[in-house]
């Protein structure tokens, strides 16, 4: 069981407002992403339901029960660090067995739990050695086999890859996908990477300055951003954001166009725009054009299109593909 | 040629470093030699330094009028005692300053190092007068508490330091998997700060042992430590300068032994926070 709720969540360190007041609702077995630009209070936010930090007012209740003073170890959280936090004077096997042996369980069961984990995890060979002997990686996987012994109602990630490579990445994201498929596990995981966001989550909790901005699915947010900032935060690359008397022409104080809802043209278009700079990366190409009357565009066209810099080109958007929103931000449907 | 550059370089640092380091070790040097030769021989001019007649009489003679292993044990208690009791008053207070800083935290470690810049002199004759009416002149437990006063500064400040070093996420960490206070201190804490807690405790013997201005001032036979021991020597006798030596020579000694022994952690001390 891992059903979590934020009633009126709020936090002030001092005088400085970070969460003004949040109100969430987190099912058991989901996989919550919060993501938002750095400095939007989703760490904090995590924290607080972790019990490393003592929320301002409001009310945190997990599975039912008020946790909202609880301190952490009773709250059945387990927590993956930025910086994995792992015991360094200890070696993998004492790292992962730590929290069993603070819940006092006897070394036979600890013996038991911490193998099956390190087999999980392909670990079993490294159980000797310190995490200072240990590749990004590996670090990463022990931090994580730390939480799963504990066999925690939530798992909480706070930026888990932010300090590994672009390819170890993404095979951790797999595997962290991977792992909340088989323990079906409430999960909340922190990330400023909208790629990881939109790839790992069953629900995507959007924040912008402590305000929840919009909670939905990937697609969900994807197809309906309740206002300008997810729109151009969900997707990638992101969405073109064009104000002025193109807007106008549809009635709105801003005019959303995703680069891949443009269709691209030699011969003529809505609008005209020079090429300036080309990306191919084979599968796709990337275009930013410059366009008359517009500004700056970032078109996704397919991969082995033939175009570079200085080239005129005609850009059409596809025309239910657009999004408008109002002189707030708010999207106009 | 990159290579030679190099090489040249390393060599110029060598010899630089040696001879400052010879020079540095020069007067221990010629205290201890002296001490090894007659009276005569150690006020010789031109002076010798191989060739003369090795003699140990002067160690004899030292032990004979003053008892040297009292003293020594004097400086043994007197070290070890002030460094246990300020260690002991310094780790809590480091480990609230490093993980549970208020905005004062700052200030008050300054106000406990603005102390230090004060000559000890100043406060001489309130202290003499407190240790006077409550009879601790010259007894070891008078020492014991001046100088865990004294060097507690400097321990809280190393201390400080290394506890600043430890990421707060490990402790956190440990809190999620269930630590309490007590447990994450013994577990996670000391062990990870045990490098630092050895070279602060060695530092501070060293500071207790080689301390002469309030020894000289508040002991004088019964609880006086080496370093008074070395001064008794210096002007009631006159200048025995080989008497004077050998005195010298058995009072750093033990300390120049641990120093020796112990260089490593004491260098990781010093320099502890300015390398990264």
């Amino acid at each position: 069981m891992g059903a979590i709720t934020l009633q009126k969540v709020s936090k002030s360190f001092g005088d400085v407002t970070v969460i003004p007041g949040v109100d969430l609702e987190i099912n058991d077995g989901e996989f919550v992403v919060f993501v938002g630009p750095s400095g939007c209070g989703k760490s904090t936010l995590l924290r607080l339901i972790a019990g490393l930090e003592d929320v301002t007012s409001g009310a945190i209740r997990i599975n039912g029960t008020d946790a909202t003073g609880m301190p952490p170890a009773k709250r059945g959280l387990a927590m993956v660090f930025q910086s994995y936090a792992l015991y360094p004077h200890m070696s993998v096997y004492k790292n992962i067995a730590f929290p069993l042996k603070m819940a006092g369980q006897d070394q036979a069961a600890i013996k038991q739990k911490v193998e099956s984990a390190a087999s999980v995890l392909n670990l079993t060979d490294y159980l000797d050695r310190r995490p200072g002997q240990l590749s990004g990686g590996q670090r990463q996987r022990v931090a994580i086999g730390r939480a799963i012994v504990r066999e925690p109602d939530a798992f909480l990630f706070d930026e888990p890859l932010s300090n590994l490579d672009a390819s170890l990445r993404v095979n951790m994201r797999l595997e962290i996908s991977e792992l909340h498929q088989s323990l079906a596990t409430t999960m909340i995981y922190v990330t400023h990477d909208q790629v990881e966001a939109m790839t790992m989550a069953d629900k995507i909790v959007v924040l912008r300055a402590g305000n929840i901005e919009q909670v939905g699915s990937p697609l969900e947010l994807y197809r309906n951003p309740a206002n300008a900032f997810v729109a151009g935060f969900i997707g990638s690359p992101k969405m073109n954001l064009i104000e002025g008397p193109e807007a106008e022409k549809q009635s709105c104080t801003t005019l959303g166009v995703r680069p891949e809802h443009i269709a691209v043209s030699t011969d003529g278009g809505a609008w005209k725009g020079v090429v300036g700079v080309a990306e191919h990366l084979g599968s796709d190409t990337f275009l930013h054009v410059r366009v008359e009357g517009v500004g700056l565009m970032t078109v996704r066209a397919e991969g082995e299109f033939d175009l570079h810099h200085g080239q005129t080109i005609f850009l059409t958007p596809v025309p239910d593909k657009i999004y408008r929103f109002d002189k707030n931000g708010n999207a106009i449907r | 040629m990159a290579r030679e550059t190099t090489r040249n370089r390393k060599l110029v640092f060598t010899v630089i470093g040696w001879t400052i380091g010879l020079t540095l070790f020069f007067p221990i040097l010629w205290t201890i030699i002296t001490s090894f030769k007659t009276e005569g021989e150690a006020i010789a001019s031109p002076p010798s330094f191989v060739f003369f007649q090795w003699t140990l009489e002067n160690y004899f003679e030292v032990q004979t009028r003053s008892d040297y292993f009292k003293h020594a044990m004097n400086s043994v208690i007197i070290s070890l005692g002030s460094t246990g009791l300020g260690l002991l008053v310094a780790i809590p207070a480091a480990w609230a300053m490093a993980f549970s800083p208020t905005k004062h935290t700052k200030n008050v470690l300054m106000w406990m190092l603005s102390t230090k810049m004060l000559p000890p002199v100043g406060v001489l004759v309130p202290i003499f007068l407190i240790f006077r009416d409550f009879g601790l002149l010259d007894t070891r437990t008078g020492l014991v508490a001046v100088l865990m006063l004294m060097n507690l500064p400097i321990i809280v400040w190393m201390l400080y330091t290394y506890f600043k070093e430890i990421p707060g996420e490990i402790l956190e960490a440990a809190r999620m998997d269930g630590a309490t206070l007590g447990k994450e201190i013994v577990y996670i804490l000391a062990p990870m700060a045990v490098p630092g807690i050895a070279s602060t405790l060695l530092l501070n013997i060293i500071l207790a042992w080689n301390e002469a201005f309030w020894t000289l001032n508040l002991t004088a036979a019964d609880a006086a430590p080496l370093s008074a021991f070395i001064a008794s020597y210096s002007s009631p006798e006159g200048l025995f300068w080989a008497k004077l030596s050998a005195a010298s020579t058995m009072a750093i000694a033990p300390i120049l032994v641990m120093g020796w022994f112990s260089q490593k952690q004491l260098v990781r001390g010093l320099t502890f926070g300015a390398v990264k």
